[in-house]
């Protein structure tokens, strides 16, 4: 019989079927405490434009965008380094920026809840730093005038979007530091070189030659940071401290204690949606671009 | 979403599909029966050496897993038994299960040591006159606190709702019903009265005051509570008690207005493959030594008056664990409120977090 590949069947099961069950529960209604029946209402979908919905969409937006724009801030010069080091070191810093991978989420999210608490290990270099500012102050005379302040307040990293923009920057950076890596690692030095041989400055070189060149580097680091911060919840639930959900949150609790299993699927593949788009609007602009670059 | 172009037949693919949707209608219950017993309960919630004297005890061997909250467990079984045969649900969850029909009856016949409860447990509202479950431990919630930092016992729930004297250092159950529940204790309203001006004057009293919040913790406000980040925590007596247990420095009161009160159920839910090994096992709990060396190790209050008799005083007078006859006068137990009123409170739920 010529069943398809295995990976294929893999696909079909595990992924086309459960979404097409979610997209079927999105059309239905509670009828008891356990059944769903498919009314194909629209209702779920219209409840999906309610101020608090929409406002934890943005706001779950905004968090992954900013934190996307950190995480490439600080994956660039990461990757630069990697790839312009020697060949024996090279092994040795990818596996540094890789191991995180294999330390579970959650264990990695509570080292940060005890690194960034008011009494973590973060609030306390700060202490010590300010203990240091104060007696220095103290030693040169200034001493009475309280300039740092009366006493060290810890810095509230928890709780708030800065605690959590911490977390989705800490937990997703491999991900970003790895596509620029390997768009780096392919691009001919020569170019480089050439550029500078023929009198243009270093930063001329990067922001002419390396940036553009990388480009399709950057947006894969984007796009796979960006869609699983989207989809977060642990994060904004441990280091947000409740206070800080994000849309995941929602579609959690529909599930769970909602008991309302059609809006949470609703929910879920609205933020599959806006998946897709960013996805397509990728593939569309390195399609054009793929179209003007000569190889 | 773009159609992949697949390089098989339509018919094959069809064949396919049809052959992957046999497959979702595997049989339920994939554990074995006879001589096992499924055994879904909360974490940390029996003696040390229970299971392996039950199984010494009964010859049954037992398969311990292991649910965070009421809700995990409801969803589990929300869709048929994949195979537990005792599960712990709290007082509201059994009435939510029974008015799901999801649970069997039990046979008195085989759990003669009902003998062993305090008569107060022997007809609940959730369960009148016992027949889909036996009571295993009950509790209150209530305020965890750092004795040193605070001015006076936070014996009110408006230390929390209302007052900002200690704003920034409070820490909240995540729970939404919880947490509306006790605003309504608050206003002097009784915690199953969901009206619409209560969820809304909740919902408004929360929103207010968050900004003073500091977490809105899922389970670890003892946690927090040890580790100086709040100086104040809503949370279940047992917690706290195994706080209290670390540092000398906490309290726990159940504030004046009243607190709530649950009990965690033994039931026995549809399809499980060894209905007689679950009640073997709940006969075997309920027995006097055993729920005396069980309450020992958990530390929540026992139901079991015969298991209580085994116990010092440092447990059966000690006041987080039992409350006096006034807290429970005032303190109440939460029904379950239908699922239109949690989508109501699921919606406000939703506006608090979304807020600010």
């Amino acid at each position: 019989m010529a069943f398809f590949g295995p990976t294929a069947g893999w696909l079909v099961l595990f992924f086309f079927v459960p979404l097409a069950i979610i997209w079927v529960y999105s059309f239905g209604e509670n009828i008891s405490l356990t059944e769903i029946k498919t009314t194909w209402t629209l209702d779920n979908y219209k409840r999906l434009f309610q101020p608090a919905i929409i406002s934890l969409f943005w706001r779950s937006l905004w968090l992954s965008f900013i934190s996307t724009i950190i995480c490439i801030m600080i994956a660039y010069p990461v990757a630069m380094v990697i790839a312009t080091s020697s060949a024996k070191a090279k092994p040795w810093l990818l596996l540094v920026i890789i191991l995180p991978f294999w330390t579970n989420l959650l264990i990695r999210t509570y080292a940060l809840l005890n690194i960034l608490g008011t009494r973590g290990r973060l609030n306390d270099l700060l202490e010590w730093l300010w203990n240091l500012g104060d007696g220095t102050l103290a030693l040169i005379g200034l001493g009475g005038y309280a300039l740092l302040g009366d006493a060290f307040q810890p810095v509230k990293f928890l709780g708030n979007p800065s605690g959590v923009m911490i977390g989705l920057v800490y937990v997703y950076l491999p991900f970003a530091v790895l596509p620029i890596y390997s768009s780096l690692e392919r691009m001919d030095r020569n170019l480089l070189e050439a550029s500078l041989d023929l009198g243009a400055s270093q930063w001329r070189t990067f922001r002419s030659i390396l940036l553009p060149l990388s480009i399709a580097g950057i947006s894969t680091a984007a796009i796979i940071t960006f869609i699983p911060m989207l989809g977060s919840f642990l994060i904004p639930n441990l280091l947000g401290r409740g206070q800080v959900d994000m849309i995941a949150n929602v579609i959690e609790r529909q599930f769970k204690s909602a008991n309302d299993w059609p809006f949470g699927s609703a929910l879920s593949l609205f933020l599959l949606y806006i998946t897709f788009i960013i996805l397509a609007v990728q593939a569309f602009a390195s399609m054009r671009k793929g179209g003007n670059r000569d190889g | 979403m773009r159609k992949n172009r697949m390089p098989i037949s339509r018919r094959a693919m069809l064949a396919g599909a049809g052959a992957v949707g046999l497959t979702l209608n595997m049989p339920k219950g994939a554990f074995a029966a006879g001589g096992k017993l499924n055994f879904y309960n909360w974490d940390t919630y029996i003696g040390e050496t229970t299971i392996e004297d039950f199984t010494k005890e009964t010859g049954i061997d037992v398969q311990y897993d292991l649910f965070a909250d009421n809700d995990e467990l409801f969803a589990k079984l929300r869709n048929g038994n994949p195979g537990y045969d005792l599960i712990v649900p709290t007082n509201d969850f059994v009435e939510r299960m029974l008015t799901a029909d999801m649970l069997v009856p039990l046979d008195h016949n085989k759990i003669p040591n009902i003998k062993n409860l305090d008569p107060a447990f022997a007809n609940p509202a959730h369960d009148p006159g016992r027949k889909y479950s036996m009571p295993y431990f009950w509790g209150t919630i209530g305020i965890g606190y750092r004795i040193s930092k605070v001015s006076k016992v936070p014996d009110s729930w408006a230390d929390i709702y209302t007052s900002d004297e200690y704003a920034g250092s409070i820490a909240f159950l995540n729970e939404a019903t919880t947490i509306m529940q006790m605003a309504m204790k608050l206003m002097g309203k009784s915690m199953n009265d969901w009206s619409d001006e209560n969820i809304a004057a909740a919902e408004a009293m929360i929103l207010a005051q968050k900004s003073r919040i500091t977490a809105f913790a899922p389970d670890n406000g003892q946690d927090l509570l040890l580790a100086g980040e709040v100086d104040l925590a809503m949370e279940w007596n047992g917690d706290i008690l195994q706080a209290m247990d670390e540092d000398d420095d906490i309290g726990y009161v159940v504030p004046k207005e009243g607190g709530l009160l649950w009990e965690d159920d033994l039931c026995i839910p549809k399809g499980g493959p060894n209905p007689d090994a679950a009640h073997a096992m709940i006969n075997f709990l309920l027995d006097d030594k055993v729920g005396a060396a069980n309450a020992d190790y958990v530390y929540y209050a026992t139901p079991n008056a015969a298991a209580r008799e085994h116990l010092g005083p440092e447990y059966n007078e000690n006041p987080a664990i039992f409350p006096s006859a006034e807290t429970l006068a005032v303190s109440e137990v939460s029904i379950y409120p239908g699922q239109e009123v949690i989508s109501k409170v699921d919606a406000a739920w939703t506006r608090i977090k979304a807020a600010g």
